[in-house]
């Protein structure tokens, strides 16, 4: 099943939380370089899958294939992110007492162990680096601000630029417009196509209008598997989907 | 915690020091500039209680690590030192014996149990000095760290553990004295240590050692290792997902926070003249934490301030208000918890919230 173009590869997951099945024999395939949303209703699941991809939950069953064959659930969430995964959560975690700018700094791909930023001084080549984060995100002019006093979609794109900092091979993006004005929303999905033309990305969301503006493939999860998958128009128009959202 | 108040500190540390040991040597006993050797004693053991407390800072303001069992590993520093000290003494013992302290002659102990090998070399005492601490944070730290036990967790199993050893150093078997501890030194380094030059010497060796430690962990937190620690203290997960290993970051600053505070516990031996289990009482760990909660955590500076301050208190208090000590001490702790939520150093320095006006009032979030 594992092609060479094949990502992300999750074969039969299961998650059970105190006999609660979370994730129930899910599968799902990513191709290299895809955007694919991520759908449904609460409780369906979206969150316990980005858990298992990025390390924080073990499945029961299953495995998660990232790349050729590296098995992501042997691993723990650093080794993982060291791979080059990457994860935006929905409540936008920036480090607040610290600049924009060094939190972009701490994000950099880099030596991460405490005997290098023990004595670490910032290279020329970060700084360009980070200067051209800071362009793409829009933030070039508050470099110098805490991450604290950053209004709510500033601190969002600032942890999508801290993403981009890492380098990832694919980009996990939970819920990225959540509280956001139309104009910021507008510019997100343009911020994440872009993104899009280097990396893959999953994006999890509820605001079925950005879904709809990012124009990928959608898949649809309901009680921990998959329920639909297809363009919006396809899972928009499929009966089960409209009885697990409208039904009931 | 800028430079320029690391800079004041240090200078009114060593200055401080360096003034107190000149007045002491060279005026006269009866001039009004006199210091006495009670009070160079006294400021010395300030100075090692402001060790422990940039210690505690440097893992509570910094790593968010809030230990309540810091005490021991100044007061583990602090046997290391007084087993040496303990074998200087020699043959002028009560007993006379030349090789058994005391206590060991008075428990009719025939031989020095095995870790009592070493002591007798300076340079031995030194290494276990820095070594014992620094050895049970690491693998205290190890164990507590990779489980990811943390917050209040973390804080009950420090005051278990210095419990723990405060119940095994009174016993008598454990071979460190019992409940009488460690006392009656004569020498440091072959130096009378009842010498008025001595404890000035004392005292200026303190303030120098402060003030390295100080430098030493002024540069932890500013390295870019620092700004990694105050990551993993604000949002511990969001850094592993970044690719740091928090567990690392914890368990190094754990362990050099203990050695420091273990060479603290070394220094304030010799100038108080005991070390006993008292030391391990919890509740003078949960002190060290007050003087940086005074003072003013995650500053490094406000934690010596903090430890002088509220010790200047303690020995005015304790010598005219004996009971109300302890009440005093809780009431600063709630009053500073409740009004001063930075310390005395956050006082000087409120952050200008109305600076950037560019911005319209945040709203409530």
């Amino acid at each position: 099943m594992t092609t060479r173009d094949t990502l992300l590869y999750l074969d039969g997951v299961t998650v059970t939380f105190d006999g609660f099945r979370a994730l129930n024999a899910l599968s799902l395939v990513l191709e290299q370089g895809e955007m694919r949303a991520v759908i449904g209703p609460n409780g369906a699941g979206k969150t316990t899958m980005m858990d298992v991809i990025t390390g924080r939950t073990r499945p029961d069953t299953g495995r998660v294939v990232f790349g050729r064959d590296t098995d992501l659930t042997r691993l723990d969430e650093p080794a993982i992110a060291a791979l080059g995964i990457g994860r935006k959560f929905q409540k936008p975690t920036v480090f607040e007492p610290h600049t924009v700018w060094d939190n972009l700094l701490l994000a950099l791909a880099g030596d991460r162990r405490p005997r290098f930023t023990l004595w670490a001084r910032q290279s020329a080549e970060e700084r360009t680096r980070i200067e051209a984060i800071l362009a793409t995100i829009r933030l070039a002019d508050h470099a110098r601000r805490r991450a604290g006093d950053l209004s709510h979609g500033q601190k969002q794109w600032l942890e999508i630029g801290m993403l981009l900092a890492q380098e990832p091979q694919l980009l996990l993006v939970d819920e990225p417009v959540a509280g956001m004005t139309d104009a910021e929303t507008e510019q997100t999905a343009e911020l994440l196509r872009e993104i899009n033309r280097s990396r893959s990305v999953v994006v999890v969301e509820h605001d079925m209008a950005f879904v709809r503006a990012l124009g990928v493939r959608v898949t649809v999860l309901h009680e921990g598997a998959v329920l639909s998958e297809g363009s919006i128009d396809h899972v928009s128009a499929d009966p089960r989907v409209v009885e697990v959202y409208l039904g009931r | 915690m800028s430079g320029r108040a690391t800079m004041v500190c240090l200078v009114l540390v060593l200055g401080g020091a360096a003034v107190m040991a000149a007045l002491n040597l060279a005026t006269p006993a009866a001039s009004a500039l006199h210091v006495p050797a009670y009070a160079v004693s006294l400021a010395g053991k300030y100075l090692c209680y402001a060790m422990l407390a940039v210690a505690v800072d440097l893992v509570w303001g910094f790593a968010g690590i809030l230990s309540l069992g810091h005490a021991a590993f100044f007061a583990l520093g602090g046997y290391a030192m007084g087993m040496y000290l303990m074998r200087q003494i020699g043959t002028r013992g009560v007993y006379g014996n030349a090789v058994l302290p005391d206590f060991m002659v008075f428990l009719n102990w025939k031989s020095l149990p095995w870790y009592w090998y070493g002591f007798d070399h300076p340079a031995f005492a030194v290494a276990m000095v820095l070594l014992v601490p620094g050895v049970l944070a690491l693998v205290f730290g190890w164990l507590a760290f990779r489980s990811r036990v943390g917050g209040v967790y973390l804080s009950i199993i420090t005051q278990a553990l210095t419990y723990a050893l405060l119940l095994a150093f009174f016993r008598n078997d454990m071979g460190f004295g019992g409940n009488n501890g460690l006392t009656d030194f004569k020498d440091m380094f072959s130096i009378p240590l009842h010498l008025d030059s001595t404890r000035d010497g004392l005292l200026l060796a303190t303030a120098v050692l402060l003030a390295a430690e100080l430098l030493v962990a002024r540069h932890v937190v500013t390295s870019r290792f620092g700004k990694v620690l105050i990551a993993v203290r604000d949002s511990e997960s969001r850094t592993r997902f970044l690719g740091y290993r928090p567990e690392s970051y914890k368990l190094f600053v754990f362990v050099l926070s203990a050695v420091m505070a273990g060479v603290g516990g070394a220094l304030y031996v010799p100038q108080v003249g005991i070390i006993n289990p008292g030391e391990f009482a919890p509740a003078n760990s949960i002190e060290a934490v007050i003087w940086v909660a005074v003072g003013g955590r995650g500053t490094l500076v406000g934690a010596v301030l903090g430890a002088v301050l509220v010790n200047l208190g303690k020995t005015f208090f304790t010598a005219t208000l004996p009971d109300l000590w302890l009440f005093a001490l809780g009431a600063l702790f709630i009053l500073v918890t409740l009004l001063l939520p930075g310390g005395l150093l956050g006082l000087g320095r409120r952050r200008p919230r109305a600076a950037p006006v560019t911005q319209a009032p945040e709203p409530a979030e």
